[in-house]
């Protein structure tokens, strides 16, 4: 049997990605580079952030207590968010933005439809829920990917500068934290084995057909997942939780 | 009969306007003019609520800005389509705006300090629009009518949202009142200000009139407004910050006081809080996003290059 405590880490895990990166999404809105690409990344964002719902729900559900969704997302503290470090990287320019899509794309991708198996029924059904738009997000950032890798010189070298600075957090979701391992062996978490050179295959390929490199000997940064954040982190919080910490326990 | 004629007979009988048809040059720039201006205003508009996307309250609430100033992203999209009909492209539109020449909706002037600015904003601002908007639905250039009647829809679902947010706060703490309350002050006469100036002073209004492109004056919308809102802000309990408002049974409308000139001219050339801030914020995104433009264009090109070389 696996540790209460370990399903609630994962599934906030799942939650807090899908949570943060769509609040760093929710601020090109209005700003995007040409008003079609603005649309479309707001789309992400809300499929996101309809996807982190259902994980807060399911941590309110599985606290045990009257919590509901939004005292998931937005009353914890810093160390208590175990999102990966990849999604609170800043948005950079457009470049960075969907170089840091497509590595977490990459992943989401392969991860959700291992966890559509998962003996859990309740991630299970919201792997099943997520599959579509994240087909989508994955076609949408490989296609930029490859649009402005091998676009003109200046996207080329804005692409590989992103890829350079955003590499370093691209191993982190392929490396199982202690709850995720503690998951696999009752079948609840997918074992990131399984999917390891999907991803990465998937990774190569677009790269290539960008025309872009990957960075070799980078030193591949982690913690996030346990709760040890970049500093940008507290920033992103200081502002997503500015309501609820001001007034607090009032309906909206 | 002449075309000049001919095209005003059209336009009696109501028959709609379309792109290859012959029209007066004027009658296509007044068209150009008022819906590239009405474009801008959908995507500066996203900006004063795109500042709430990251702070708002809950995820639902979250979820639903998002996808407000998504829509209203759309409806720019649908106008600047509709105004490219008449033989002006996007490019040149956007320019118009960041020099300056052309004009967006003032109210989007006006910053968005708290968040019951964004029950004000759907409730009154696309409660404003939609007022100036459901006859457009009608207008007489077929292209611009149909792009309404799309966001007519969605505007009025805006509408209902926004007062749902200010509901929600009217029903909560004294100091979630005091919120929507002071958010209706800074609100409502900029909103009746979004109806344009007095009918006497619009230089637009009987030509358009004539050409049904506009079907009611600056006035008789701004009463229809003002009647259908003093209702609504009763069901709220909210004061509305007008000493003279006072339902006229003769006229069957309200009677409001006068509304600041002064500031609607200041703020329409330039000096409102957030002129600057906006217009700012719309270059910046553009000029950032010059190299990724370029670069879809020129992958773009080496991809048409590549598919010519296999077929020959
Ligand atoms: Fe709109
Ligand atoms: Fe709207």
């Amino acid at each position: 049997m696996a540790n209460p405590a370990s399903l609630v880490k994962y599934v906030l895990y799942l939650g807090d990605n899908n949570l943060i990166l769509s609040q760093r999404l929710g601020e090109w809105c209005g700003h995007g580079p040409v008003l079609e690409q603005d649309i479309a990344m707001t789309n992400i964002a809300l499929d996101l952030l309809g996807q982190s719902r259902m994980y807060c729900q399911y941590a309110a559900e599985l606290s045990g207590s009257n919590k509901t969704e939004d005292d998931i997302a937005f009353l914890r503290k810093e160390q208590e968010y175990n999102n990966l470090l990849l999604v609170e990287q800043p948005n950079g320019d457009w470049g960075q933005t969907l170089v840091r899509q497509f590595l977490f794309d990459s992943w989401h991708y392969y991860l959700l439809h291992a966890l559509v198996d998962s003996k859990d029924q309740n991630l299970s059904d919201i792997a099943q829920k997520s599959i579509k738009e994240v087909t989508y997000h994955l076609k949408y950032s490989s296609e930029w990917m490859i649009r402005l890798g091998d676009g003109t010189d200046e996207s080329h070298k804005r692409m590989q500068n992103a890829l350079n600075e955003l590499w370093r957090f691209s191993e982190e979701p392929l490396i199982m934290a202690d709850y995720e391992k503690d998951l696999v062996e009752s079948g609840i978490a997918v074992d990131i084995s399984t999917i390891r050179e999907s991803v990465q295959k998937k990774r190569q390929d677009i790269i290539r057909e960008a025309t872009l490199s990957i960075p070799e000997d980078e030193f591949m940064q982690t913690g996030g997942k346990e709760g040890k954040h970049t500093e940008h982190m507290g920033y992103i919080l200081t502002e997503m939780q500015y309501m609820q910490r001001v007034y607090p326990g009032q309906e909206w | 009969m002449n075309l000049r004629d001919n095209f005003q007979a059209r336009i009696d009988r109501d028959e709609k306007i379309e792109p290859k048809d012959w029209m007066p040059d004027d009658y296509r720039k007044t068209l150009i003019r008022q819906i590239s201006q009405h474009a801008h205003s959908e995507i500066v508009g996203m900006l004063p609520e795109g500042n709430w996307i990251t702070r708002a309250p809950s995820l639902r609430r979250k979820a639903a800005l998002l996808a407000k100033v998504q829509d209203e992203a759309g409806h720019g999209l649908y106008l600047y389509s509709a105004a490219e009909t008449l033989g002006v492209d996007r490019a040149t539109m956007l320019d118009d705006l960041h020099t300056g020449k052309a004009k967006y909706s003032s109210i989007f002037n006006y910053p968005t300090p708290t968040w019951a600015d964004m029950g004000a904003i759907g409730w009154l601002v696309d409660g404003a629009a939609i007022m100036n908007q459901v006859p457009l639905c009608r207008t007489s250039y077929g292209p611009y009518a149909r792009a309404m009647v799309r966001v007519c829809k969605e505007e009025s679902f805006h509408q209902r949202q926004g007062f749902e947010i200010l509901l929600t706060l009217c029903r909560g703490s004294e100091e979630q009142k005091a919120m929507a309350q002071d958010s209706l002050n800074r609100w409502w006469w900029p909103s009746l200000m979004m109806f344009g100036p007095n009918d006497a002073d619009s230089k637009h209004t009987a030509q358009s009139m004539a050409w049904k492109i506009k079907r009611f004056t600056n006035d008789e919308l701004r009463q229809k407004f003002v009647d259908a809102t003093v209702p609504q802000a009763e069901i709220l309990g909210l004061t509305i910050p007008d000493p003279d408002l006072k339902w006229n049974e003769e006229k069957g409308g309200y009677d409001f006081g006068e509304i600041d000139w002064t500031e609607f001219w200041n703020v329409v050339k330039g000096n409102g809080p957030c002129n600057r801030e906006r217009l700012k914020a719309r270059v910046d995104a553009h000029e950032k996003g010059a190299w990724v433009r370029e670069a879809a264009m020129a992958y773009a090109e080496k991809r048409k290059k590549k598919q010519q070389q296999k077929v020959a």
